[in-house]
């Protein structure tokens, strides 16, 4: 088996004298950066990680005529095998783990190893959903005592606990909107969202089945006021705002906003992945925010695992509680926990929106986040959003003078710092920053977002990180970005020390190759 | 506090760079009626990482966990063991602590994982393409719905009576929202899966017909009859597996003619997790690449001409198309992606196969025991690793009163169908690799005596 049977071959020596240039090897590996090929490269059809019985011939069938009679090709490894396989992969990833990971946005902190044991207790991780009750009252007393907290800290009157991370969580506070707007009577078509907003508030807007209509910005990176008082009338369901808003500001005229969408009958969303920033500090239910969720997976510090689970809690006014998804936790007079499901919701919850899971939202979630909360209490979640914000600060004035931030001067930022490109030189641009921070040994920043700004660059470092880190990413930083002012054209390259070069991501979108199959692209071209 | 590394010196010079007097000054946009000046009320203060754990752990003993005693309940989440080398490797930081990946470059092994992860869940449902995840079995079948809507340009979505009831509520919430037409009753204690009629009732205004395989009673619909019947109304055929180990022993839904294949991963490294986090698993054919909702990660080069991986088709997805996005979704269930891949890798077609026999042997012991009961009937001609039996009976409290003795004797169906009488007498009994003839014996003597 060649090392690299997935198509690309190093050079192979013609014989034994031939003389590599210097930095090259014969496998194409780098000392502790091994290259791996796919698990169908590697295994054979007889290989397995498992022990189980060896089907008896002849043994008895309930399959009807629906018995499978070949194989799959699913490759199978021992192991010694597997366990290699993945731990090499994983070396080609970064993570917080790693280093500052600093995605504007993302809120990507330390993910304390505390939650992942107790995630991992019996008692939550091997307990069935559809468990009797009486069985499960440990599980319904996380889901209750989370909720307490969540509803606490956002000053509102309760909270849907089952979407599964954001985008579910916007879905069921719109669908919440939809359902409280039919309950009146009105079929409102508009869902109005400042431009500066996150890509899933249009998606979801859209498919709750409103028509999205965008509110401009003002020159200091807020809402316009005057503006959306201008479009606001009684075709208007809601405004999905985020706040701090994505600039990294908080919305000053919040309270105003909220009045005015109140006053034409409208429901206000507030897109809550910026929580971190005001966590222990600012109540969302003291602005007049109707419904908001909360990615337990970026304030409450569950780990983003390469692209969830997330969890998406959504936090309901009194207006919009009645209208809230199935199952619901409720605590009946006897102090048992108990379940509203399809079997009780016409008499406990007769105006709920129905359900949008199978089951009762993110367990394993619940039981890190409510672990992550018990650890900060209500003191040390008020540090946290202090020294989130601090630290944002603290980059966004290390690095004004070599990056052009658009909305420095309006004051300071909150969780996240926001950078333009219009210092680079021409023929650089925000990607090849970010491409040169990677070799620096950095997870580049949030890049091309917000909209708003040209060549946007969004720093949130989080409260997790030391001063000694900051300063290490803030040098680092101005290099990258001297040279790009510069002209240095040499960050075109970039990256040239990570475990792959610049990837061709046109021709993957042109020709996707989505499976692997027997007959690589490699040899298909030829 | 351990979570956080900034000491007093540390915020002092850093305030001092920055030109403000304390942490307070950088909430100046805050109105000052809406900034609170100390820490919330009615929430505890921080505590100690010993304390925090008491606490948990005082809660988790509350819980009767699944492996303390007989354990026979599925209906979309199943108990099945799974390596310790899944959990081990799950739990590695760099994949753990790693953001999706949008910088490929420094993601590969994500991203590979993806690619490996989307070839094997192509072929476990014999489909030509498969997605890197959804949230879970039923929001994909949402989706799928969605999915087919788009393809056809048609609204009306047929639900066979055996799809999980819960899956179908998820439909329709979505359609009451879209305004799709939804089709769909409750299933009754007979051993026919009732496709005829279902395949009958496709017309021209049907954009799909969603069949679960095996469906929720357990039994074992042959979607060949009608992917044929919806192709020739060019309607589309959903097929929704909600138990993976099944496709060990079963012709794959893929090859029976499905359109749309979706499911639930979860017994695969995933755990029961009292419902979640679960893993949505997708997969259509390739020309129907575009309509699909989620990431989806694809093999590419890189300027040196080594393969590599991105994420790709993003201009499906809503952070390039917004508001014409296929769906809202975003965060996936990524870490569940790779325990099940990891799972799957460590079982392959051998493995796999033998897990499904170990299954179904021991199901077809467990439907033998207890349809000799007395008064018990097997519901079920054909099933895999889960059957239904009627009582004669209500299942509730006897299901109530079994786990009051240790015994989790499975899924009653009145707390599936609510609003159907006529299932109140039926228990939904899931067997895995698990469980034990002992655990077998068990239960049947258990029924016995609350039947007698």
């Amino acid at each position: 088996m060649n090392a690299n049977s997935s198509g690309w071959r190093p050079a192979m020596p013609a014989d034994e004298e031939t003389v590599y240039p210097a930095g090259s090897t014969h496998t194409g590996n780098r000392a502790l950066m091994v290259e791996e090929p796919l698990i169908f490269e590697i295994s054979n059809s007889l290989n397995c990680g498992v022990d189980l019985p060896e089907p008896e011939p002849g043994r008895p069938s309930r399959l009807g005529n629906l018995a499978r009679d070949r194989q799959l090709g699913l490759p199978g490894l021992s192991q010694p095998e597997a366990v290699r396989h993945y731990t090499r992969l994983s070396r080609q990833n970064y993570a917080i783990d790693c280093g500052i990971f600093p995605l504007g946005s993302c809120t990507m902190k330390h993910n304390p190893r505390l939650n992942e044991q107790v995630a991992r207790l019996k008692g939550f991780a091997d307990v069935h959903p559809l468990q009797p009750e009486g069985s499960v009252q440990g599980a319904l007393a996380v889901i209750d005592e989370l909720a307490h907290w969540l509803v606490t800290l956002t000053g509102m009157h309760s909270v849907a606990m089952s979407p599964k991370a954001g985008a579910h969580g916007e879905l069921c506070g719109i669908l919440c909107i939809r359902a409280a707007l039919e309950a009146r009577g009105e079929m409102r078509e508009v869902v109005l969202v400042p431009e500066s907003a996150h890509g899933t508030n249009p998606a979801t807007a859209a498919f709750a089945g409103y028509r999205v209509e965008t509110i401009p910005a003002t020159a200091d990176g807020r809402i316009d006021l005057g503006a959306l008082r201008q479009r606001l009338g009684t075709d208007v369901a809601a405004l999905m705002i985020t706040n701090p808003n994505t600039c990294g500001l908080f919305e000053r005229d919040m309270v105003a906003i909220s009045e005015a969408v109140h006053a034409v009958g409208g429901y206000v969303y507030c897109d809550g992945a910026n929580f971190n920033a005001i966590v222990g500090r600012v109540r969302p239910g003291d602005l007049g925010v109707d419904a908001m969720h909360i990615n337990l997976h970026k304030t409450f510090s569950t780990p983003h695992g390469g692209g969830g689970p997330g969890s998406g809690p959504v936090v309901l006014s009194e207006a919009l509680a009645p209208f809230a998804p199935l199952p619901i936790v409720r605590r009946t007079a006897e102090g048992t926990l108990t379940l509203i499901e399809e079997e009780t919701a016409e008499a406990d919850a007769p105006e709920s929106f129905g359900r949008m899971t199978a089951f009762h939202g993110q367990m394993g979630m619940f039981t890190r986040a409510l672990s992550y909360m018990l650890s900060h209490g209500a003191d040390g979640l008020r540090q946290v959003s202090g020294d989130a914000v601090l630290n944002a600060n603290y980059v966004l004035r290390s690095l004004e003078d070599v990056l052009d931030a658009p909305y420095a001067h309006a004051g300071p930022c909150m969780h996240e710092a926001l950078f333009s490109d219009a210092k680079v030189a021409e023929g650089i641009s925000t990607l090849d920053i970010a491409k040169g921070l990677i070799d620096e040994g950095f997870h580049p920043m949030t890049m091309y977002f917000p909209l708003v700004v040209h060549g946007a660059m969004l720093v949130e470092p989080t409260e997790t990180e030391s001063k000694a880190t900051l300063d290490q990413f803030i040098a680092a930083m101005r290099s990258v970005a001297g040279r790009a002012n510069d002209g240095d054209t040499s960050l075109l390259q970039a990256p040239l020390h990570a475990p792959r070069r610049r990837l061709d991501e046109t021709g993957a979108a042109r020709k996707p190759v989505l499976v692997w199959s027997e007959v690589s692209q490699f040899e298909r071209v030829e | 506090m351990r979570y956080l590394p900034l000491n007093e010196s540390d915020r002092s010079e850093m305030l001092a760079a920055i030109g403000a007097a304390s942490i307070e000054e950088l909430f100046a946009d805050v109105h000052p009626s809406v900034l609170l000046d100390k820490p919330i009320e009615g929430l505890p203060l921080h505590a100690s990482e010993m304390a925090v754990e008491r606490h948990m752990e005082a809660l988790a003993s509350r819980n009767m966990a699944a492996g303390q005693g007989p354990f026979f309940l599925g209906a979309g989440a199943y108990r099945h063991h799974v390596p310790a080398l899944v959990d081990h490797l799950i739990q590695r930081g760099e994949f753990l602590t790693a953001y999706t990946p949008y910088q490929p470059e420094i993601a590969q092994g994500t991203l590979q994982m993806l690619f490996e992860f989307q070839s094997q869940v192509a072929r476990l449902y014999g489909c030509e393409i498969a997605n890197a995840s959804m949230y879970d079995g039923s929001t994909a079948t949402w989706e799928a719905v969605t999915m087919a809507r788009r393809i056809t340009k048609r609204d009306k979505a047929l639900l066979a009576d055996g799809l999980h009831p819960h899956y179908a509520a998820n439909i329709r919430t979505m359609a009451r929202f879209t305004r799709d037409r939804i089709v769909h009753s409750a299933p009754s204690l007979d051993p026919d899966c009732g496709l005829d009629a279902l395949a009958a009732s496709i017309d021209e205004e049907t954009s799909c017909i969603v069949v679960q395989y095996p469906d929720v009673l357990g039994r074992l619909p042959d979607l060949a009859v009608v992917a044929e019947a919806a192709h020739a109304k060019g309607a589309l055929l959903v097929a929704v597996v909600t138990e993976p180990v099944t496709l060990g022993a079963l012709a794959t839904p893929g090859e029976l003619g499905a359109d749309i294949v979706v499911g639930e991963g979860q017994s695969l490294g995933v755990g029961l997790q009292f419902g979640g986090p679960y893993l949505g698993l997708f997969a259509c054919r390739e020309k129907h690449v575009r309509h699909m909702p989620g990431r989806l990660c694809g093999q590419t080069t890189d300027v040196e001409g080594k393969p590599g991986y991105v994420l790709t088709l993003s201009t499906r997805e809503q952070h390039i198309r917004r508001e014409k996005a296929t769906s809202n979704i975003c965060t996936n269930s990524g870490l569940c992606a790779l325990a099940f891949s990891i799972h799957m890798t460590l079982l392959g077609d051998k493995g796999l196969t033998a897990l499904a026999a170990e299954n179904h042997r021991l199901a077809i012991m467990a439907a033998d025991r207890l349809a000799a009961l007395d008064g018990v009937r097997l519901v079920n001609d054909t099933f895999f690793n889960e059957f239904c039996i009627e009582l004669p009976v209500d299942a509730r409290p006897v299901v109530r009163e079994l786990a009051e003795e240790g015994v989790l004797a499975g899924v009653a169906l009145s707390r599936l169908f609510p609003g159907a009488p006529q299932l109140a007498s039926g228990l939904l009994v899931a067997v895995t690799e698990t469980t034990t003839p002992e655990d077998i014996e068990m239960l049947a003597r258990g029924l016995e005596e609350k039947l007698a």
